[in-house]
């Protein structure tokens, strides 16, 4: 049995279902909506188990088998904290989970946020407090865009004074900024959309449909 | 003609999505290739930085996309590969994202078997750990204690090429291939300005614009932008594969859209007029 022409078949009809959608919801969409929400679901549970719970807890907790050495108490306490986020399953013991929570958030803010203030605020900052008479041309250009919608962008975003006069009109020049960018954005995310629709309709014209003798 | 031009304006949407899908099918069935000519772009400048590295020097590429953004990150990887390859030097692949490590294994055997490649002298795949960023900060501090094996289970004292290398500072260039968190922002955070190590990489076009700040800070050396980037690499390496192919489907795709974006003001424009410049 060839496996390989299996899979093809499998992701081809997937895919056709789920395009299915496009003319309307019908059970072939369905089939294959809850057919990958399943599979992902289960798929994704024995991953973590495989890859995550087992090397990072559990072979470092009971050692012996892999790298030689005792069982180690330490990591009996992830393990517990591990068990705390299953307690919201019963509402009695749902508040114990907030515990686990409280360590996930707590030292992901410590550990996130002078890094997070440096890369993404004070460097860019930084970056901002810019010559605009060096240079050539192009760059002078380009600096005094970059300042100018940085300002105006701000402005927009200033609500303790209303935007009328001057702050109205830097406040506008913001917004047209902000269009652009939402633009861009908007620009980007049809071009990996479209994208993502080329890789399936290769799939299908180029691997599929040469498994029955067509094209290729 | 205005009474046809507002039934443009309110057509049923699924003739938007067969004019996509034939513009998207078409050119991919008949192999169409359109030119791609590659600028002053970020992608150059990555290219360039890889360019100037000498043979023998240490590159980190993270794989951390999973098979729903393979289109766009694979042809990036295949393109990065070769030209790592072909300048002789090291790869330590790993992964932030779990499916990651196998990707990243598929192209890098490929390749090495192409180019006469070996592993564990010439590259080794790591594999995926999880912790995102508090994984990347740990490589600060040495890369034995979170990698004590490969992917495969060789021990990491018994990886010849990895002698060198003691944590991330070791590094010449770390790359990303990034379809979100953890990708590209960690590694900006938490290896580019923790440990100064130089960041490129390549992301899915959705999240590129979020990353262009980066470049002009200098926080990133270069960067690939979706199918375009891939493209981009791809000219720049000389080695067409299917990014190039994906251009042309793209474009004429893009054309599509821009049409029916027009045809669609044109239309919200006459109704507008025609109802006497009130609210449609």
């Amino acid at each position: 049995m060839n496996w390989e022409i299996i899979g093809i078949w499998l992701g081809a009809l997937l895919t056709l279902c789920i395009y299915s959608f496009l003319y309307k919801d019908n059970p072939f969409y369905k089939f294959a909506e809850h057919l990958f929400i399943g599979m992902s679901a289960g798929y994704w549970v024995i991953y973590n188990i495989e890859n995550v719970l087992i090397p990072n807890w559990w072979y470092k907790m009971f050692p012996e088998g892999v790298s030689g050495g005792e069982f180690d108490w330490i990591w009996v306490i992830p393990g517990i904290f591990a068990l705390f986020m299953l307690a919201r399953i019963i509402p009695k013991t749902a508040g114990l989970s907030r515990l686990s929570l409280a360590m996930i958030v707590g030292a992901g803010a410590g550990l996130n946020m002078v890094s997070y203030f440096q890369t993404n605020a004070l460097a860019q900052v930084e970056d901002t407090i810019t010559s605009l008479s060096t240079g050539g041309a192009l760059e002078i250009i380009s600096n005094i865009v970059l300042v100018v919608g940085v300002v105006s962008g701000l402005v927009y975003f200033f609500f303790s004074k209303e935007h009328k006069g001057i702050v109205g009109k830097t406040a506008n020049i913001g917004i047209t900024i902000l269009m652009v960018a939402f633009g861009a954005s908007f620009g980007f995310t049809v071009m990996a959309r479209i994208s993502l629709l080329i890789g399936q309709v290769t799939f299908l014209l180029k691997d599929w449909l040469p498994t029955m003798g067509i094209g290729g | 003609m205005a009474g046809f031009i507002e039934k443009i304006g309110n057509m049923d949407r699924r003739i938007i999505f067969v004019l996509i899908a034939l513009s998207v099918i078409i050119p991919v069935s008949l192999n169409i290739i359109f030119p791609n000519p590659v600028g002053a772009e970020p992608s150059r400048e990555l290219y360039n930085y890889v360019d100037a590295l000498p043979a023998g020097a240490n590159v980190l590429l993270s794989f951390d996309y999973d098979p729903s953004t393979m289109p766009e990150l694979q042809p990036m990887a295949v393109a990065l590969t070769r030209q790592l390859f072909e300048k002789d030097i090291n790869i330590v692949a790993m992964a932030l994202w779990p499916q990651g490590a196998s990707l990243g294994q598929e192209v890098l055997s490929e390749q090495s078997a192409e180019q006469g490649k070996e592993q564990y002298t010439d590259w080794v795949n790591l594999g995926y750990k999880t912790g995102g960023g508090v994984l990347i900060v740990r490589l600060g501090s040495g890369f034995k204690a979170v990698f004590p094996e490969d992917k495969d289970g060789m021990n990491w004292d018994a990886i010849p090429m990895l002698s060198e290398i003691k944590d991330i500072s070791d590094f010449d260039l770390v790359l990303s291939l990034s379809a979100g968190d953890p990708g590209i922002p960690a590694w900006v955070m938490m290896a580019g300005d923790r440990f100064n190590v130089p960041i490129g990489g390549g992301c899915t076009a959705v999240s590129a614009p979020q990353f262009f700040p980066y470049l002009r800070s200098g926080q990133m050396i270069g960067l690939l932008g979706g199918l375009k980037g891939a493209a981009d690499y791809e000219t720049l390496t000389d080695s067409p594969g299917k990014g190039i192919e994906g251009m042309a489907p793209q474009s004429i795709a893009h054309l599509v859209i821009m049409l029916l974006i027009v045809v669609g003001n044109i239309s919200y424009f006459a109704s507008r007029r025609r109802s006497g410049g009130g609210a449609v």
